[in-house]
């Protein structure tokens, strides 16, 4: 029987620092993954920490990594061609061909961003097969803005939207909280629309609220959830809501089904 | 098959066993108490049936053989992974009808629910059950509301009387063992009726949520884990590295017993925690057991073997709170 938890090594090719405490890494990895799913990354001795895939290229994939405990401090004094343990991909990810030809809204939330990065990244250089793609990204402040060479590439062939909490001297882009500029998006048909929605839980509940209310069908929402998980693969329980098990089923929950899920 | 013999004969052949099983069953443990000069029951190695306590209930439930407390998952230096040696024994573990029960429901997790455990398959497919009865039911037990007072689910009947020890064998692996011993007509006797009764209301659903009747427990509950900690069936880790102070190159990757009304265990770095209050914790851990284990994989996740009752420091009862449900459902509609 195959052991889940062996977690194989792979060599850091490329380190990219967003923000005093968000870097990206870019890992040596051949195989299958889609937007939205994630890996256990390690450091024997340090311990296990769930992180999303946030770009998937030819022989790599891209892990954004804040520095917010004990794995992720330690990952951060890694360098380049320094080796990280992980096992994965696992949980759903996103779903391409659901969104594709449609009006495509995404909604981010600081670090939310890093797993949508890949269905942007998609649509940002197929634009022709979304009928109109816009990206909504809201950070705390403009010291936190992660992605910005992305976010500017992007901006040549979709919509883009950036804004942040609170400005600080020399900023002259958009300030407030997301929900404010969900208000403004063009929308031709909320019908059809198909809206993502990834960020902290409360960013997520209102920003989900006023695409309600700009018409948006609930089963056209989706969102990724963000769970303490120790293994990945139903077994440790600490992701479980209700009968859900995050790593399992999710982390990309339609709305219908994510409105349902009270942990 | 039923056989009848001397405790000096069983106990040889008990010996006989154990060049191939490590045999487990409920022992007194002397002075391990909760509190100073108490005693305590729980599972550890046998050498004579007069180890087993069979009058009274174990504190812990059997799962700690197949599911050990601590876990080394496997040891590393530099780039090395390597996975611990599994023990070539077999193992035999004494237990009740609602143990036998509640290792279905580990199974259940570990050996399906998409992904399978190798580490949890390589203990399980060792061992084989002794099946103890119930006399008489014990305090808190509400097997019967939950349907565990009965099995077939064993390899082995054992029942201790009068100094004989009759023993069923539903196992031909022990064809050998026993084939010169006197038959007799043995089969187990099932409890069928509990003091405690708990009725769970069919119309459940998270509405109950809503419910004040969680409330209480944020002032009862100090969070202490010791239910999920005797629970035959709650199932979670967490995972943990260590190294070794002497060489902090070399280490191992452990998993742990986690209780999900314990603090930390929905805490993500960062600082996001779900489920602050006891309450809710409460709430979290009733509904696995009576609500959505069953919406996932179609029957319930609790037994009724009452070991949370009985271990709770603050006189919390499940059993209550699960009847409470009736009223909370009421409460709500």
């Amino acid at each position: 029987m195959e052991n889940v938890y062996i977690p194989f090594s792979s060599r850091i090719l490329e380190i990219k620092q967003h923000t005093d405490i968000d870097y990206t890494f870019k890992m040596e990895y051949r195989g299958e993954v889609k937007p939205g799913q994630f890996f256990e990354v390690s450091i024997p001795k340090y311990g296990e920490a769930p992180i999303s895939v946030c770009e998937i290229g030819d022989g790599y994939v891209a892990l954004t990594i804040r520095r917010v405990g004990v794995v992720t401090n330690e990952i951060h004094n890694m360098k380049v061609g320094d080796r990280l343990f992980m096992r994965g991909p696992y949980g759903n990810g996103f779903d391409i061909d659901i969104y594709k030809g449609k009006e495509i809204i995404v909604a981010a939330g600081g670090t939310g961003l890093a797993p949508v990065k890949g269905i942007v990244d998609y649509f940002a250089s197929h634009p022709e097969e979304a009928k109109s793609f816009n990206v909504l990204m809201g950070f705390k402040s403009p010291k936190d803005i992660l992605f910005r060479e992305s976010i500017e590439n992007w901006s040549k062939t979709i919509q883009t939207t950036l804004t942040v909490d609170r400005a600080d001297e020399g900023y002259t882009g958009n300030t407030g909280l997301i929900t404010n500029y969900v208000k403004t998006v063009e929308i031709e048909n909320a019908d059809e629309a198909q809206v993502i929605v990834v960020g902290p839980p409360i960013m997520m509940k209102f920003t989900v609220q006023e695409f309600i209310n700009r018409g948006i069908k609930e089963e056209n929402i989706w969102v990724s959830y963000e769970r303490k998980m120790c293994c990945g693969v139903g077994k440790c329980g600490h992701c479980k809501i209700d009968d859900t098990y995050i790593c399992l089923d999710g982390p990309v929950f339609n709305f219908t089904q994510a409105k349902h899920l009270v942990d | 098959m039923g056989f009848r013999m001397d405790v000096e004969r069983f106990d040889e052949l008990l010996t006989e066993l154990q060049k191939n099983y490590r045999i487990y069953a409920p022992v007194l443990l002397k002075g391990k108490g909760r509190y100073s000069e108490t005693d305590t029951i729980r599972y550890a190695e046998i050498n004579s049936i007069k180890d087993v306590v069979f009058d009274k209930k174990s504190v812990f439930s059997p799962k700690e053989v197949i599911l050990p407390i601590t876990q080394t998952l496997f040891y590393f230096t530099e780039d090395n992974v390597i996975e611990p040696k599994v023990d070539e024994k077999n193992i035999l573990i004494f237990l009740r009808s609602c143990d036998i029960h509640a290792v279905k429901r580990l199974d259940e997790i570990y050996l399906r629910n998409r992904f399978a455990d190798s580490y949890y398959a390589a203990l399980r497919t060792k061992v084989k059950f002794v099946l103890m009865e119930c006399e008489k039911s014990f305090e808190n037990c509400f097997c019967v509301s939950m349907g565990s007072n009965r099995t077939d689910e064993y390899d082995l009947f054992v029942r201790l009387e009068d100094g004989k020890v009759y023993v069923e064998s539903k196992n031909e692996t022990f064809d050998g063992l026993f084939k010169d011993e006197e038959n007799a007509e043995v089969s187990p006797k099932f409890v069928l009726e509990n003091e405690t009764v708990v009725k769970i209301p069919e119309n459940l659903d998270q509405r109950v949520f809503k419910s004040k009747m969680w409330d209480e427990y944020d002032e009862r509950c100090i969070a202490c884990g010791r239910c999920n900690f005797v629970c035959g069936t709650c199932a979670c880790f967490t995972m943990q590295d260590i190294f070794y102070k002497d060489n902090p190159n070399a280490g191992e990757r452990r998993r742990v017993w986690a209780s999900c009304m314990v603090d930390g265990f929905t805490d993500m770095a960062g600082g996001h925690s779900f489920r602050k209050k006891y309450g809710e914790r409460m709430r979290f851990k009733v509904m696995h057991k009576v609500y959505d284990f069953n919406k996932r994989f179609g029957y319930h996740m609790c037994v009724g073997c009452g070991r949370c009752d009985d271990i709770c420091p603050e006189y919390i009862s499940f059993a209550n709170a699960v009847n409470k449900l009736n009223d909370a459902m009421k409460e709500v509609e």
